[in-house]
């Protein structure tokens, strides 16, 4: 038998207690003026106007908590002063003015002026200074600055030019701070003009921001906010369920009903500014209309929606969710597997002699993407279409769009936060965007006009007519709409964002 | 060890390397996936894009594009993350510190726990507990590591939330350390609670990734104490009246430790390479989780640099192990 002294005794008493209180520290965190965030994804890089995390959606929600953009939006997509209280353009068009907001302060307490938006702007438009869109930027040039007003020349009319500012990449950096840390400096120590500055940042594992005192558009309500990088979605259930995180986003549908339900957990689901699709090419049997039609058609998107989605999306028939500024509830493409059948049928095609075709997914990137495209590979083969799936990754999904080799059939997703039609049925259906894959002349003959219209009611309307064309023939399958859950703790409120990035400064105590 | 050895083993050590190097710079550009395809705006035309693969140094061939990248690491350069904005060595050498704490960490679990389980085993051999042990044992062996991990992230996580399941270390905690050797650095600093908070947060990482790893360690010792323990000098041991645990421990452990320990250095190197999905699924900071973004983002530098990290280890561990296999059996410093 093993004895113990005393003090042996009680060393092994205080090593109990010490754990059990370690241990028991470990599952709170604090609250109260602190609200933490299990996000989706990595934060890459904090340059919101360079590179690959600069057009990530997802990110914004961080770069709108640090930064500004030039024009603000609303969680509803409605645009409003930001950094730029007015603008517009001159009568003729060949001009844009902008007025600048006065009494903002960067993050280290120097001033805001007109200078940092010029030079965000020159800098923005520099077509090989790493700005995905700078073939927007670039459109205007020869800045002048009187007091708080700018004035630039308009290099090429474009028509969404004061959409994208608050929109990705559209976000004023600070141009003597910048100068003098440079780049890399810049990467280690941001500054902006935004709601939350960075206190402490950890890559892959987390950012916490504390409240600008500042700010411009008043404090925002928690002081501090944590966003934890918990990329794998399992992770992130486990976070929220355990009380780790007060607030998390794109769950699977089915633990989001599972733990909404529970005590002290709400949620939220809101239609957000991306949609599902089917990309078809023009090659091979895609090239017979009745094909197309009859694959557009034989798709029962709601049963799609309420048995693979839990009801949470939206069925769409053209590639403008109904947030769109050009959405058109008149065209509809209807749910018909009999005159699917019958257009096969007048091609010579048929159940029994099956048109075949290859259709590219991803797995995993996107709610049950690879499951909607086997239900639907189903319903296709019940009216005479016989589909391959072929399973691949996103980055090589990129690849094949952009040489014009994509398989006939592809899903893929496409955000617009701006709700304009440009920047979704225009990249997308536009023979020479890179980012589309349907190039024939006669679409791009009546999209092509419409990219410097200067007529806004006149440019929505060809859109439109662009829409309904593109319907009639089949060019592309819009599917769903995605609806993006969020689950929080009942004690914060939650403003759901439909550019699907929820930010913290418009979250509060319940 | 003679210093022609040595010279050797470095010299197999950098043949070694730049077959890594060479296979990685060639895979990740054959492999589907352009980075330039995920970058390029929906207005660039050929031009712009053309530019922008020059401006990646991408528009050259293969093999030029190896030299340029091989006379860059010769001086210390792995180049420029694309996704990243930042030196790949800067990244690589903010991040590797985390991984190197949590696979040292887990590899004295590892082999703590994979002892405890051969000596206990051996000790109880012929038993029903023998038995019990050896069951347990196979199925820590069976389950791969990132079952382990999310099983602990649902049971220890939220069935039973006495551990924190992602990160580094408490958010909001600002331990204001120099390095990123969290450990090291914050028991020479005397910051104990901070220690304490990281090691909490390691914990369920490092069981995930030791528990195949003991399980192999358990079963090889076992199995060479079992063979030690017939032995003469054992038996010789036992008339003389040494104990039990006294025979186990000084006598038949030393001798059956060895090839222990080369199985435990090659294992080892599977653990380093097991951390990548732990890591993901603990989002904890390290290269394993840095090399998902960097392969999903088609980030070329960052990947090169990322296995060329993980080689160097490797060659180092297998070194290591090498050099302490000979100096624990003396019959092999001559050999």
């Amino acid at each position: 038998m093993i004895e113990l002294s005393r003090r042996q005794l009680l060393q092994g008493g205080l090593a109990g207690m010490l754990l059990g209180q370690g241990l028991g520290i470990t599952a709170a965190h604090a609250e109260g003026s602190t609200v933490t965030i299990a996000f989706n994804v990595n934060l890459p890089s904090w340059d919101p106007t360079t590179g690959l995390s600069a057009v990530n959606p997802t990110i914004q929600a961080i770069y709108r908590s640090v930064f500004d953009q030039f024009i603000g939006q609303k969680p509803d997509l409605e645009f409003q002063p930001g950094l730029l209280t007015e603008w517009g353009w001159s009568d003729d068009k060949k001009q844009v003015w902008m007025k600048v907001r006065e009494g903002v302060k960067w993050h280290d307490g120097s001033p805001f002026t007109a200078e940092d938006v010029v030079w965000s702007l020159e800098r923005a438009g520099k077509m090989d200074g790493g700005n995905p869109i700078a073939f927007i930027w670039s459109k205007i040039g020869n800045f002048k600055v009187d007091g708080n007003k700018i004035t630039a020349d308009v290099l090429q009319f474009e028509p969404t030019l004061f959409k994208w500012m608050s929109f990705l990449t559209g976000y004023v950096m600070p141009k003597a701070y910048y100068e003098k840390v440079g780049a890399e400096g810049f990467e280690a120590k941001p500054i902006g003009t935004g709601p939350y500055m960075v206190d402490q940042f950890e890559r892959n594992a987390f950012v916490r921001l504390k409240a600008n005192p500042d700010y411009w558009g008043g404090k925002p309500a928690f002081e501090t906010v944590v966003f934890k990088f918990v990329p794998d979605a399992t992770s992130r259930v486990a976070e929220i369920e355990s009380g780790s995180s007060d607030v998390t986003v794109d769950v699977p549908f089915e633990e989001y009903d599972r733990l909404k339900a529970k005590d002290g957990l709400g949620g939220v689901v809101t239609p957000v500014s991306d949609i599902g699709m089917i990309f078809l090419n023009n090659d091979g049997p895609m090239l017979d209309k009745n094909v197309r039609m009859a694959a557009a058609i034989s798709i029962d998107k709601k049963a799609i929606v309420d048995k693979l989605l839990r009801g949470y999306a939206t069925p769409i028939s053209t590639l403008e969710a109904p947030e769109y500024v050009a959405f058109d509830p008149s065209i509809v493409v209807p749910y018909d597997p009999e005159k699917a059948k019958e257009l096969l049928k007048a091609s010579g095609f048929g159940p029994d002699n099956p048109v075949k075709f290859t259709i590219q997914t991803t797995r995993g990137l996107k709610p049950k993407d690879y499951e909607m495209v086997q239900a639907i590979v189903g319903m296709w083969r019940k009216v005479g279409i016989e589909a391959e799936i072929e399973v691949y990754e996103i980055a090589k999904h990129y690849e094949l769009r952009a040489a014009d080799k994509l398989a006939p059939a592809a899903f893929y997703n496409w955000g617009n936060a701006i709700g304009d039609p440009t920047t979704s049925t225009g990249f997308s259906m536009f023979g020479p965007s890179p980012h589309s894959v349907w190039n024939t002349d006669d679409l791009d003959g009546m999209i092509g006009p419409l990219w410097g219209e200067a007529d806004e009611q006149k440019r929505i309307d060809g859109w439109k007519a662009v829409d309904k064309y593109i319907a009639e023939n089949a060019y592309v399958i819009p599917l769903i709409q995605y609806q993006q859950p969020i689950l929080f703790k009942k004690s914060i409120k939650v403003t759901p964002n439909v550019a699907g990035s929820p930010e913290p400064a418009q979250m509060s105590p319940a | 060890m003679p210093l022609s050895l040595i010279l050797s083993r470095a010299l197999s050590a950098l043949v070694t390397l730049f077959g890594v190097m060479v296979v990685v710079f060639v895979l990740v550009r054959v492999v589907p996936g352009d980075p330039i395809s995920m970058m390029i705006s929906p207005g660039a035309t050929d031009a712009d894009i053309a530019a922008l693969r020059a401006h990646y140094g991408l528009d050259l061939p293969i093999w030029q594009q190896f030299w340029i990248w091989f006379g860059q690491v010769l001086h210390g350069n792995l180049g420029t993350s694309i996704s990243m904005k930042q030196g790949v060595l800067t990244i690589i050498a903010q991040r590797l510190p985390a991984t190197l704490e949590l696979a040292i960490f887990a590899l004295t679990m590892a082999v703590i726990w994979g002892g405890f389980i051969a000596l206990v085993s051996t000790a109880w051999r012929g038993t029903w507990a023998e038995r019990v042990i050896d069951n347990f044992n196979g199925i820590m062996l069976a389950v791969p590591d990132f079952i382990w991990a999310l099983t602990f992230v649902l049971v220890l996580g939220v069935l039973v939330p006495v551990l924190p399941i992602s990160g580094r270390s408490d958010p909001s905690i600002d331990a204001g350390l120099a390095t990123q050797f969290y450990i090291l650095e914050g028991l020479l600093r005397g910051k104990f609670a901070f220690v304490w908070d990281v090691l909490k947060h390691m914990l369920l990482p490092a069981c995930a990734l030791a528990f195949p790893l003991a399980a192999v360690i358990g079963r090889v010792l076992k199995n060479t104490m079992m063979d030690v323990m017939v032995q003469d000098y054992i038996t010789l041991a036992r008339i003389k009246g040494l104990s039990s645990i006294r025979i186990l421990l000084q006598e038949a452990l030393r001798n059956a430790a060895v090839p222990a320990l080369a199985l435990t250095g090659v294992q080892f190197t599977f653990l380093i390479g097991g951390t990548v999905i732990t890591e993901r699924i603990f989002s904890y900071p390290g290269i394993g989780n840095l090399a998902i973004d960097a392969v999903i983002n088609r980030d070329l530098p960052l990947i090169q640099g990322l296995v060329l990290t993980f080689g160097i280890i490797f060659i180092i561990v297998n070194m290591l192990v090498d050099a302490l296999t000979v100096w624990l059996n003396p019959r092999l410093r001559h050999a």
